[in-house]
């Protein structure tokens, strides 16, 4: 894992939580942090965007430190586990025709 | 003045069945209405399941122009009144009863599907406008409103939207109404149809949605099942049921509110312990007179163990004895609509001497050491019973139903 990598996983932390990058090291646990669970899925939405991957939910559970989530989304990266995003797709069609308000 | 309420009549459209009858015939059999997601692309979506009412057929209940009127949520609320007013032998709301009925229904996103139609046309196909039925359809009181039409309801007619627990605020404030002699019958019950696109996309962002099935208190479970559907019920005051020869259900016997003041989205222990006990002090009962406990039970790590934590809480020594059972296991979790289902659910289970179970269920878990009734249906003369719904946002509301022989 590069420290390039490292700190654009920090730079989401810092920006989902509103705090300074610089007060985050790899070692920083979530719990200093004060990363709740609804922070936490904020976290990964922001890795989603940042790293164009789509992380599966249960890659997400039981990480303590940053550097935990920056190994685990490196690794997933690196096994193929964390999908590419799909180009976007055709328009999705909800139920009923588009156009109509059915 | 304050009046004994009773539940006259029920109808319920659900992915477990699109009549009252058939929704409880699945839940006696422990038959989930889960499964591969049909009205979106499921290929685009962590999860491929949820509960979707399949056997509801709207052509089947509205004339082509009608529909163009309302949307799906709207249709639940419609076809659901329409069963329990006949179930209550009620050909119509009589004449003079119009101005002192209420109607009041709960939905947590009212006509999203319509919505996620109207911001394809606008933000992706740059279409110049939107469809002109869009704001009528969106609007989360369009079930009642159109209710209040279909039934010439000229009395307090409105809709609560408090997320999961939607059903639940709005059936206590139905209960209270026809209590206190403000009104006297009710037509109350939610309704929802989350299954939009993106909506459903928001929900994935939550990573709440299990990717197979939905497993409540079951040590491997991983999360819940959304469902949709609807449940709608007459409520009358006691006298005025007897007088007229009414079927009677149950006795509405009370409900209890409460906030969590804790957090948008994680569970809390003392929330729901302070409903749960309101609605007990509300329709007098003491905990130990409690025999069934419909949980919220979404299947998920966090609630299930909190809530059991919650009912210990309020039952002390007692929740040894209780069964408690989350039929969302079956219907899914139908948000706004769940209070409305597991209301239909509860009291069928009083009604017919029968505890619906919780299906799906593989694996013990400690933090969940609660009768959770497992996998089968099981006879048991229950005489009071309680049904939970604690939403996102922190917000409980909890009904209390008692057996009237």
């Amino acid at each position: 894992m590069s420290d390039d990598f490292a700190q654009r996983v920090i730079s989401c932390v810092a920006v989902t939580q509103r705090i300074p990058a610089e007060s985050i090291t790899l070692n920083s646990s979530f719990e200093e942090l004060k990363v709740d669970s609804l922070d936490g899925i904020n976290i990964l939405f922001a890795l989603e965007n940042e790293f164009s991957v789509n992380i599966p939910d249960e890659a997400a559970k039981n990480l303590q430190t940053v550097g935990d989530l920056a190994r685990g989304l490196h690794d997933l990266i690196e096994s193929g586990l964390a999908t590419p995003q799909a180009p976007r797709p055709a328009p999705p069609t909800p139920a009923g025709e588009s156009g109509s308000p059915a | 003045m304050s009046r004994r309420v009773v539940v006259t009549g029920i109808g319920v459209v659900s992915a477990i069945g699109a009549t009252r009858d058939s929704f409880w015939e699945s839940l006696v059999q422990g038959r989930p209405g889960i499964g591969p997601l049909l009205a979106v692309d499921a290929s685009q979506f962590r999860f491929p399941n949820g509960a979707e009412a399949r056997c509801f057929d709207p052509t089947g209940h509205f004339e082509a122009k009608t529909l163009d009127l309302y949307d799906r949520f709207s249709q639940f609320v419609l076809v659901a009144a329409r069963e329990a007013m006949a179930d209550a032998g009620l050909e119509a709301i009589p004449a003079g009863l119009r101005n002192r009925t209420a109607i009041v229904t709960g939905t947590s996103i009212g006509g999203q599907g319509t919505q996620d139609v109207g911001f394809v046309d606008i933000y992706r196909l740059g279409r110049p406008r939107s469809h002109p039925m869009t704001i009528p359809r969106v609007m989360p009181n369009a079930g009642a409103s159109a209710l209040s039409l279909e039934l010439g309801v000229t009395g307090p007619v409105f809709t609560t939207s408090t997320a999961c627990a939607s059903s639940n605020h709005a059936m206590a404030q139905a209960l209270w109404m026809v209590r206190s002699g403000m009104v006297d019958m009710a037509v109350t019950g939610g309704s929802e149809a989350p299954f939009s696109f993106g909506f459903l996309k928001a929900w994935e962002s939550m990573r709440v949605v299990s990717p197979d099935t939905c497993r409540p208190f079951s040590a491997d479970r991983k999360g819940l099942i959304l469902g949709e559907g609807g449940a709608i019920f007459i409520l009358e005051p006691l006298e005025a049921a007897q007088a007229r020869g009414a079927r009677i259900y149950a006795e509405f016997a009370g409900a209890g509110m409460s906030a969590d003041a804790h957090h948008m989205t994680q569970p809390s222990v003392e929330g729901p312990v302070l409903a749960m006990n309101a609605a007990l002090r509300d329709a007098s009962l003491k905990p130990e007179r409690i025999g069934y406990v419909n949980a919220h039970g979404t299947g998920t790590l966090a609630n299930d163990a909190t809530e059991t934590r919650a009912i210990r809480t309020v039952f002390e020594a007692h929740a040894a004895n209780l069964a408690v059972s989350s039929t969302k296991s079956m219907h899914g979790h139908a948000l706004g609509a769940a209070g409305a289902l597991e209301a239909a659910a509860t009291i069928l289970a009083l009604r017919n001497s029968v505890i619906p179970p919780t299906a799906n269920f593989t694996t013990a878990d400690p933090q969940c050491d609660l009768d959770v009734v497992p996998n089968q249906a099981r006879p048991a003369p229950i005489e009071h019973a309680i049904s939970n719904a604690f939403a996102f946002g922190g917000l409980n509301a909890v009904l209390a139903f008692s057996r009237l022989d």
